[in-house]
């Protein structure tokens, strides 16, 4: 075969014109095919990369499904003001949802529980604190973000943010791959290194509310069985009408929830990650 | 062949033996389960050929239903509203596990892993 340089070099060209060319009228085509998968691609690209200006922005796509996100308000100075309700609302959630006690701390269960000020918000300053807050302890609980770390640090996708805002665990997927435990900042998410019945006392348990088993992860799940049969959260039904506790819906401008935001100072627990937690702090 | 008169019955008894089981209970199913049902309820969520058959469908629906898709409101079968679960529903008529769920379990030897975190209703004999 006798080539000549001179056609050679133009066969390259024309190939390498074609080959840069091609995903670009691939696309096209593609596109003017399945226009509306087309776009729901590009805007789901578009999610993905814009996850932190989402954040930025204060709001979470999914937030926009039903329009409710679940919070809730603890006031610390009512929990100083009663000093046993904290540890009374530790006792009732985990008795409703059957929270196995192990007294090493390593096999800890916890999914509300009391911690000193400076363990739950590091990030604010610590010099010179007032009496109060170097004597007595916060009450802290899941944070069910709108940004949450843990849902999407998860692989099996066990556990997950409904339509309400709440981040909930599906104990049936969980592989107990404790990423999630990883992932999230704020500590509150347990590990079952043992059978859970092991830590409970089995004749005094909620008969409503299943245990979980050895191998996966558990935490808070804002009480979503008692929200559907119309109650409120356990924690906030024990602190009664003190006002330690104020629980709903945060899109809902007429809520009380967002009454007691407008009237009061809050802080949330490590605001600068962009995890937009929806648990507020009255200090 | 050598020690072909040893070899053959040999293989003979052998394969006799292993497939003992198989010709032994040939055409007998053994006892089929006895359920205990309950006495106070006439009828399930669903007409008993269905439920017999596609209980395990239905429990893995109510679970996507009720975790996946928050969708947790009450149904009604002739008259009596039911919630959509194993530990509360099912468990409120069938009140004993060993007595119901276990005979056929056992029988055709499935492990179902509800009861690893479902609380079963206490035996009470």
């Amino acid at each position: 075969m006798d080539k000549k340089r001179r056609e050679f070099l133009k066969i390259v060209g024309i190939s390498t014109l074609a080959g840069l060319g091609a995903p670009a009228v691939f696309d096209r085509l593609v596109s003017g095919s399945h226009p509306v998968q087309a776009r729901a691609s590009a805007t789901g690209a578009q999610g993905g990369a814009g996850g932190q200006q989402a954040a930025a922005a204060g709001h979470s796509q999914a937030a926009a499904g039903t329009g409710k996100r679940y919070g809730m308000v603890i006031d610390v100075r009512k929990f100083k003001q009663y000093p046993d309700l904290a540890r009374e609302c530790v006792r009732v959630c985990h008795a409703v949802h059957n929270v196995p006690h192990f007294p090493d701390r390593k096999e800890e269960i916890k999914w509300i529980w009391q911690t000193p000020y400076t363990s739950a918000f590091t990030e604010h300053s610590h010099y010179y604190r007032d009496e109060d807050l170097e004597q007595n302890q916060v009450l802290v609980l899941c944070n069910h973000c709108d940004n949450p770390p843990c849902v999407r640090v998860c692989p099996t996708k066990a556990t997950f943010r409904n339509e309400d805002g709440i981040v909930e665990m599906d104990y049936h997927r969980c592989i107990g791959c404790r990423f999630c435990m990883a992932g999230c900042p704020y500590g509150a998410r347990s590990f079952n290194w043992r059978d859970p019945r092991q830590g409970l006392d089995m004749n005094n348990l909620n008969r409503q509310f299943p245990t979980r088993m050895r191998g996966v992860v558990e935490k808070c799940n804002f009480c979503v069985e008692r929200l559907g049969r119309g109650q409120i959260p356990a924690c906030v039904e024990a602190t009664g009408n003190t006002g330690a506790m104020y629980f709903g819906d945060l899109n809902d401008p007429d809520s009380e929830i967002r009454r007691v935001l407008k009237e009061n100072f809050t802080i949330q627990r490590k605001p600068s990650l962009g995890t937009l937690p929806s648990v507020f702090f009255i200090i | 062949m050598y020690d072909s008169g040893k070899i053959i019955p040999g293989l003979i008894i052998f394969v006799l033996i292993i497939t003992f089981p198989i010709w032994y209970n040939h055409g007998d199913a053994g006892e089929v389960p006895k359920l205990e049902l309950p006495k106070d309820a006439k009828q399930c969520v669903q007409p008993v050929a269905e439920i017999r058959a596609k209980h395990m469908q239905l429990l893995n629906q109510w679970r996507d239903e009720v975790i996946r898709d928050d969708e947790r409101a009450y149904f009604e079968v002739d008259g009596r509203m039911f919630q959509k679960t194993l530990q509360n529903t099912c468990m409120e008529c069938h009140k004993s596990k060993v007595k119901f769920c276990d005979t056929c379990h056992d029988y055709t030897t499935v492990n179902p892993y509800c009861w690893d975190c479902h609380l079963a209703p206490v035996e009470t004999e």
